[in-house]
C-alpha cells in the first residue's frame, strides 16, 4: 500500500496506471462501454468521417471504429496479459527453484531453457500456428511456449545474486525453512526485476500479437483486434491515411503507458532508489538558488 | 557444546565436468565450550570462512562431523535459534527492503511470542546495542556501517542463542567503531552468557576479546593456545604472525 502511494506521487506513473486501468476495465465490460455492435455492417456509412453517433467514424464495412477498438482490448490486451501471467508464472517458479537451490536442479533447468531459447522465436510461433492452425489461442500458446524459458533465465539470474547475500545466510543459520526464505526474502527482493521484465515484454507481446494479426495469422474476421484493424486500414493507406490513426495511436499509447509504468515501478519498489529520488528533489531548489546568487554577483 | 570432529572439506575446481579438487580443510578437530570465546585466526585463504560456513551448518563436511550438543549442525531443527551469526559485510547483511524493526522481527518470529512481547524485546535489543527506538523505521541504506553492524548484532542475540559466530564482524569497520563494537560484544556476553566464535585475521582484536585462540594455516590447525599464553606460542608460523604485529 505504501509503495502504491509512492508510485502515484509520480505523475507520469499515475497517468500510465490510470490509462491501463481504464483500458482493462473497458475491455472487461466492453458491451457496456461500446456504443454499437462492433460487427454490425452499414454499407452506406463506408469510410464515414467521425460524427456524433460514430465518434471515431466507420471502417470499410461501415462498422463503428470506437466499438471495434473497445472490443479489440480483449484479445489485444487482456489475452496477452493472461498469456504473460502464465509464462511469468512458469518462469518465476522454475527461476526461483534453479536460482535458490543451485547445483543439479539448476543445471537441468538451465539446459532445458537453453534448448528452448535456441529456437528462433518467430519461426517457432509460425510452426505452432502451422501445426495447430490459425487463431488467437494458438498464438498465445506459442507465446507461452517461447517466453517461459526466457523468463526463467532472467529470474534465475536475479534470484541468484540475492540468494548468496548475507541476510539469506543469516535466515538459513536461524533455521528458517527454504520456502519461508523464498517467500519472505527472495520474492520481495526480486519482485522489481520481475515487474520490469514482465511489463517490458508485455509491450512487445502486444506488438507481436498485433503483428501476427496484421499478417492474418491471429484472430480471424469479423472479430475486432487492433493489429487486424491496422491491416484493414492499410488497404486505403494512401487515399485515407486517417484510418490508420485510431488503432495505431491506441497501440502506441497503451504500450508506452506500460513502459513508463515499468520504469516507475522499479523506482517505487526499491527503497534505495526511492530515497535517492527524494534527495534529488530536495536538492533541486537549493542548487537553483545558488545559481541565482552567482548571476547577481 | 559445539564440537568439530575430524572434518575434511574440499571443493571441485573449475567447471561443471571438472574433476580437479581443491582441499580446503583437512582433519580439523576442536571444541568450543559453553560461554567460551574462541578466536579463529588465519590469513586470507586459510579456510577460516569455509570453517565458519561448516560451523553454521550452511554446508556439509565431506567427512567428519560438526555437532551441536550432540546433534548434527546441518539439521536446521538442531540449530533453530541456538546458533546465530554476524557477518563481515554489514551492507548486505540486512535485507534492503526491510526496516530495522522488520529485520529484528525475523528471528523473533521463530519463537512463539505474542506481538507486544516482541515489540518490547525490540526496544530492549536496540537499547542493549546502544541505538534508540527511532531507528526502528529506518532502512539499512540509511544506517552508517557501525549502526548497521549494531543492528546485525542485535538481530543475532535476539533469540538468545548459545553460540554466535562472528565472521570478520569488525573487519570492515574503522578503528574507533571497531573498538566500540568490541566493547558492545563484551558487555552482551556478560548479559547472555553466550559462546563466541570469533573469526578474524586481526590478532589484536582476538586477543582483546577471546579466551582461547586457534591459529589455522592452509586448512589445518597450526596451534591452539589460551590467550594468557599467546606470547609463548610454539609453532614457527604462529611466532611469525605475532612478530608481524609487534613490529
Amino acid at each position: 500500500m505504501k509503495r502504491l502511494q509512492f508510485l502515484l506521487k509520480d505523475k507520469l506513473a499515475a497517468a500510465s496506471l490510470s490509462i491501463l486501468v481504464v483500458t482493462i476495465v473497458a475491455g472487461i465490460f466492453a458491451p457496456l462501454f461500446a456504443p454499437h455492435d462492433p460487427e454490425e455492417v452499414h454499407m452506406e456509412l463506408r469510410y464515414a468521417a467521425s460524427s456524433w453517433e460514430y465518434l471515431l467514424g466507420n471502417d470499410h464495412l461501415g462498422r463503428c471504429i470506437l466499438s471495434r477498438l473497445i472490443f479489440g482490448i480483449r484479445p489485444s490486451v487482456l489475452w496477452v496479459l493472461a498469456a504473460l501471467a502464465v509464462s511469468v508464472g512458469i518462469g518465476a517458479i522454475l527461476g526461483f527453484i534453479a536460482g535458490y537451490f543451485r547445483g543439479l536442479t539448476d543445471a537441468v533447468v538451465m539446459r532445458i531453457c537453453d534448448v528452448m531459447l535456441s529456437f528462433p522465436g518467430y519461426v517457432m510461433t509460425l510452426a505452432v500456428i502451422g501445426i495447430l492452425g490459425v487463431g488467437l489461442e494458438n498464438i498465445l500458446i506459442a507465446f507461452v511456449l517461447m517466453k517461459w524459458a526466457w523468463f526463467t533465465r532472467i529470474i534465475r539470474t536475479s534470484v541468484m545474486q540475492y540468494a548468496e547475500s548475507d541476510y539469506v545466510k543469516f535466515s538459513k543459520v536461524l533455521g528458517v525453512s527454504d520456502i519461508k526464505i523464498i517467500t519472505k526474502h527472495m520474492v520481495p527482493v526480486s519482485l522489481p526485476d520481475i515487474a520490469v521484465i514482465a511489463s517490458s515484454s508485455f509491450g512487445s507481446m502486444i506488438l507481436q500479437l498485433s503483428g501476427f494479426s496484421f499478417l492474418g495469422l491471429g484472430i480471424q474476421a469479423p472479430n475486432a483486434e487492433w493489429g487486424m484493424m491496422l491491416n484493414e486500414a492499410r488497404e486505403v493507406m494512401f487515399s485515407k491515411p486517417e484510418f490508420m490513426l485510431a488503432p495505431g495511436l491506441t497501440i502506441i499509447v497503451v504500450v508506452s503507458a506500460i513502459n513508463f509504468l515499468s520504469d516507475a515501478l522499479q523506482v517505487a519498489l526499491d527503497p534505495k532508489l526511492l530515497a535517492s529520488k527524494y534527495k534529488l528533489q530536495g536538492q533541486g531548489p537549493a542548487s537553483t538558488a545558488r545559481l541565482q546568487g552567482k548571476e547577481v554577483a | 557444546m559445539l564440537s568439530v570432529d575430524r572434518v575434511h572439506k574440499s571443493y571441485i575446481k573449475g567447471g561443471f565436468f571438472s574433476k580437479e579438487i581443491q582441499q580446503v580443510l583437512t582433519n580439523m578437530s576442536f571444541e568450543c565450550g559453553q560461554g567460551e570465546c574462541l578466536g579463529i585466526i588465519g590469513e586470507s585463504g586459510s579456510g577460516k570462512s569455509t570453517l565458519g560456513r561448516l560451523l553454521l551448518g550452511l554446508e556439509k563436511p565431506d567427512s567428519g562431523s560438526v555437532l551441536f550438543e550432540g546433534n548434527k549442525v546441518e539439521d536446521r531443527r538442531a540449530r533453530m535459534g541456538n546458533i546465530s551469526a554476524v557477518f563481515q559485510d554489514y551492507s548486505s547483511s540486512i535485507n534492503p527492503f526491510y526496516t530495522v524493526e522488520q529485520a529484528l522481527m525475523e528471528p523473533l518470529k521463530q519463537q512463539s511470542r505474542d506481538y507486544q512481547e516482541n515489540q518490547d524485546k525490540i526496544d530492549l535489543l536496540l537499547h542493549q546495542v546502544g541505538l534508540n527506538p527511532s531507528y526502528r523505521k529506518k532502512y539499512p541504506h540509511e544506517l552508517s556501517g557501525g549502526e548497521a553492524q549494531r543492528v546485525c548484532i542485535a538481530r543475532a542475540v535476539a533469540t538468545e542463542p548459545k553460540c554466535i559466530l562472528l565472521d570478520e564482524a569488525i573487519s570492515s569497520l574503522d578503528g574507533s567503531v571497531q573498538m566500540q563494537v568490541l566493547e558492545l560484544l563484551k558487555s552482551l556476553r556478560k548479559i547472555y552468557n553466550m559462546a563466541y566464535i570469533f573469526i578474524t585475521h586481526d590478532i589484536q582484536a582476538a586477543a582483546y576479546i577471546c579466551d582461547r585462540v586457534m591459529i589455522i594455516r592452509n586448512g589445518e590447525i597450526e596451534e591452539m593456545v589460551k590467550i594468557e599464553h599467546l606470547k609463548d606460542v610454539q609453532s614457527a608460523y604462529a611466532r611469525k604472525l605475532l612478530q608481524m604485529i609487534i613490529t
